[in-house]
């Protein structure tokens, strides 16, 4: 794409002010990368201020066919928010307000550029809970989230980002402001395009405002740390608690791999034997806590435990919520390169899904590393590699085709919660047949009929995927390295 | 190397930086504009530009790399510990050696190119002159932060008549079965602040330590470094580490968090460690009992409300728990934890002076939890933090001193009960 003609940059100077639209280098530069390491320079960038700017401005960008897609915090691992055609970049974190949280019908209305982390601290203080809390909430923004779908440990009782949001005012690729949804649970008059855009990855429109929805807090939690003898016991134990008839609030688990690094990394103060970790929170009633807990701790007990602790204090809990954190700082001390995936079978086949994991590693003598959020079987698999060792990318790519495989087989995603983007674009056609792929094309072609609106993203380029057994290499994930 | 490491040889710890943007949530220049440029994730991948000869040290850059204020908050939480402080340093020291010193770093660059140093911070001491400019040595940090245009309208202390150096002797003895300790006063507690240093002096001598306050030290460096300096880093580096170099300390001791941070990467920055262990006077005095010696003096009957602001480079280097566990022990006051206790006060070494209003809007963040904390004493750790802490208070017409945590224990272990 080359730069824009002088009087389109006029034009959209007009519209938001000179201050906020940058063709400067720099600019440039710092709007070119999201998590995902890879670099593509967008031409122009812009800070809009609200809903009638970014109107005007997609509608000048699909007259002139030029490629647009928005930005929040740019943290996503699947290069959602690289301009790969060049184009505009929409910054929209100027749009940060907290437009209201109404008490009386739980909901909040917010900008997009508001980051998840504050809005669940205003709400808190106002007794209010928003539960989806991605590793990224201190710094991801809730329209980057509505735009990925995102979850996170929580999602195991309380749901992912679509579960929590009800209305949505949207800028489609024509320049046209729509409104999605309301303020009420109930709704069914029309589509529900609410959902359609929730998890679109900014390639059916821009989000301008959100409407949430919000539970009370839960009283009171409780953090327990399990430690198993084998990953078997431990995957055992997740089913055996859901069976149970009981959700815990997370049920996350670090396997052999993982408690190795951590135990590289800092002073981890687990039996020596112990092969794997669950680490199971209870939230609600205080009354009723010490019950579930001692509840699940009895459902579990035959799965070979080793040792269980329970947090009494608030800094016990941190404190065992720290081993699970330092995971994946720790991880680099094994091989350079990271391959991080979110893959999510059916909680059952967890178990099956672990035993494959191991068999692939010792096949190809490459660390694979499993911790994640066991309780709705979404397992961040993490391919160890130095890429330097001749003949490494060829085998990575292997490996990952073997999990993808072996995930679908279980009636499983190959993503749970970060999204397709240019990264897994190559593997989207082991889960969805060519008619799916079909009607999604569709649907994209009906609201962007000139292809502007991040243009690149999810459907795989030149009809390739590796189910054809042709990798593309524009979305070659090789080329990123997850944090 | 000695004009500091250069932007080269940080290729390693560039390629550290996974773009995970964790970052953001701890930036306070980004926190404020929430532009990619502002944070550690875009400087780095601007530096990576600058090498790989993609980006121009144009004025875009210079902008963008000027809002940094190398507090340090981005690299105590990244993941892989990415020192975005020392490359932008180097970035801004690249700067210079290519397009020269910014107006705010020419004026000193051009003063102490001349005279010999030593003679300079010396004769600089002595001057008693009423102004402030007169009677701060021209090597001094305090003419970068405080040049005349970034004062106006800005809340300053009035003006001390005689500086820390002809307050108290260079040497004071002690008992001789207790440690002896060296005192780095700063700028700040040297001229602005010098009742402050007074008491960094005299309370480790009321322990009964040795305390030696070398007459030729100088200003830390900190705003040169900030400044792209490099030059004059090393030659302030070399005249700290001879000012300390004829004497045996079991420590050397700071009040500023600033100077503190800055000595400390001497190391790194210079080659050029300083002779003793640098010792933060919170955690000497912690370390010497000083609370349950505050405990055990009687409760005043009416008692201030004091909270505490943590100074980016204590916070950072960890020290958080000393300064906070002393004013919980003192007899005259509640101590009130606030919100957002850990948020920049925006002073940032020249910072101020470049950008004053985007410095004071990242001030004003600390406004809210401070009101709601009911305090009417807020102690920081660092003089820098107090000067602007009661600029954004005085601005906003709140009933709250800013002190040094100093003046409360001297206030405790003097002052009788009122």
């Amino acid at each position: 794409m080359p730069m824009p003609a002088e009087h389109i940059l006029h034009r959209l100077a007009d519209i938001v002010g000179p201050e906020h639209v940058s063709v400067a280098t720099v600019d440039r530069i710092t709007h070119s990368f999201d998590a995902t390491q890879r670099q593509c320079l967008p031409d122009v960038v812009i800070h809009p201020g609200g809903t009638e700017e970014i109107s005007r401005i997609v509608r000048l960008a699909n007259e002139e066919r030029i490629p647009i897609l928005p930005r929040g915090a740019g943290s996503g691992f699947t290069g959602g928010s690289l301009p790969v055609r060049g184009g505009i970049v929409l910054v929209l974190t100027r749009m940060n307000r907290i437009l209201e949280i109404d008490t009386d019908n739980l909901i909040a209305v917010v900008e997009p550029g508001v980051v998840t982390g504050r809005l669940q601290r205003e709400v808190e203080r106002l007794g209010l809970f928003y539960p989806p809390d991605p590793a990224s909430k201190d710094f991801s923004t809730l329209g980057g989230n509505i735009a990925e779908c995102a979850g996170g440990p929580r999602c195991v009782k309380y749901g992912v980002t679509r579960d929590y949001v009800l209305g949505l005012t949207v800028v489609t690729p024509t320049g046209n402001v729509i409104r999605t949804g309301g303020r009420t649970m109930k709704n069914v008059v029309g589509y529900d395009l609410t959902r359609l855009f929730v998890g679109s990855e900014g390639t059916l429109g821009i989000v301008t405002q959100i409407i949430l929805r919000l539970l009370p807090k839960p009283e009171a939690r409780k953090t327990m740390l399990v430690a198993f003898a084998a990953i078997d016991g431990a995957a055992q134990a997740v089913s055996a608690i859901i069976r149970g008839r009981i959700i815990p609030a997370t049920l996350e688990f670090m396997d052999g791999a993982a408690i190795d690094c951590v135990r590289r990394a800092t002073d981890l103060d687990l039996p020596p034997d112990c092969r794997a970790v669950l680490i199971i929170e209870v939230d609600g009633d205080r009354a009723l806590l010490d019950g579930q807990a001692r509840k699940i701790l009895d459902i579990i007990r035959p799965l070979g435990v080793l040792e269980t602790r329970v947090a009494e204090t608030a800094g016990e809990s941190e404190a065992i919520w720290q081993v699970r954190r330092s995971v994946s700082p720790s991880l680099r001390a094994l091989n350079p390169h990271k391959f991080n995936e979110d893959i999510v079978v059916p909680r059952s086949r967890v178990p099956e899904m672990i035993r494959a994991l191991e068999a692939l590693s010792t096949r190809y003598w490459v660390p694979i590393v499993n911790f994640g959020h066991a309780g709705d079987g979404n397992i961040h698999v993490n391919v160890m590699v130095d890429l330097n060792q001749p003949g490494m990318d060829a085998t990575v790519h292997q490996v990952l085709d073997e999990i993808f495989r072996t995930v679908v087989g279980l009636g499983g995603s190959v993503s749970g919660e970060h999204g397709i983007g240019t990264a897994k674009a190559p593997y989207i056609g082991m889960e969805l047949d060519p008619p799916t792929l079909a009607a999604m094309r569709a649907v994209k072609q009906a609201l962007d009929p000139n292809n502007i609106m991040n243009p690149g993203k999810i459907f795989p380029e030149n009809g390739t995927t590796a189910a054809a057994g042709e990798a593309d290499p524009a979305a070659d994930p090789s080329a990123s390295d997850h944090g | 190397m000695a004009e500091g490491k250069p932007l080269e040889q940080f290729q390693d710890e560039i390629a550290q930086c996974v773009r995970c943007g964790a970052c953001q949530a701890h930036c306070p220049v980004y926190l404020e504009t929430g532009r990619e440029g502002s944070v550690a994730r875009g400087k780095i991948v601007l530096a990576a530009a600058v090498l790989a000869g993609e980006a121009g040290l144009d004025e875009r850059l210079h902008e963008e790399i000027g809002l940094c204020l190398l507090c340090g908050s981005c690299v105590a939480k990244c993941p892989n510990k990415v020192p975005t402080d020392a490359i932008v340093a180097a970035l801004r020291r690249r700067i210079v050696e290519e397009q020269g010193l910014s107006p705010l770093g020419k004026g000193v660059a051009a003063l102490t190119g001349s005279k010999p140093l030593l003679a300079s911070l010396v004769k600089g001491a002595d001057l008693l002159a009423p102004v402030l400019f007169k009677k701060i040595p021209a090597t001094s940090g305090l003419r970068l932060r405080f040049a005349p245009t970034a004062l106006k309208g800005r809340s300053l202390p009035p003006l001390p008549e005689r500086t820390l150096f002809a307050r108290v002797p260079e040497f004071l003895e002690g008992d001789p079965a207790r440690p002896t300790v060296g005192i780095f006063a700063g700028c700040a507690l040297t001229y602005l602040y010098p009742q402050v240093g007074e008491i960094l002096v005299r309370l480790p001598h009321r322990l009964g330590c040795s305390v030696y306050l070398p007459r030729t030290q100088g200003c830390c460096g900190m705003p040169a470094l900030s400044s792209g300096n490099g030059p004059l880093v090393h030659t302030l580096a070399a005249a700290n580490n001879k000012a300390f170099a004829d004497r045996d300390f079991d420590c050397i001791l700071t009040a500023c968090a600033s100077c503190r941070g800055m000595l400390a990467g001497y190391a790194a920055e210079t080659g050029r460690p300083l002779p003793a262990q640098l010792v933060d006077i919170h955690v000497f005095l912690h370390q010497q009992g000083m609370a349950a010696q505050l405990a055990a003096l009687p409760k005043w009957p009416q008692r201030l409300t004091v909270t505490y602001h943590d100074p980016c480079h204590l916070r950072t280097a960890g020290i958080t728990r000393e300064p906070r566990e002393l004013l919980r022990a003192l007899p005259q006051a509640d101590f009130v934890e606030m919100e957002d206790a850990g948020l920049c006060c925006g002073l940032g070494g020249t910072f101020t002076a470049a950008h004053p209003e985007l410095s004071r809007a990242i001030g004003d963040r600390k406004l809210a939890g401070l009101a709601a904390s009911g305090a009417t004493v807020i102690a920081s750790a660092c003089p820098g933090c107090i000067l602007q802490l009661q600029d954004i208070i005085d601005r906003a017409g709140l009933p709250v001193r800013a002190v040094h945590t100093l003046e409360l224990l001297q206030q405790a272990l003097t002052e009788s009960e009122p």
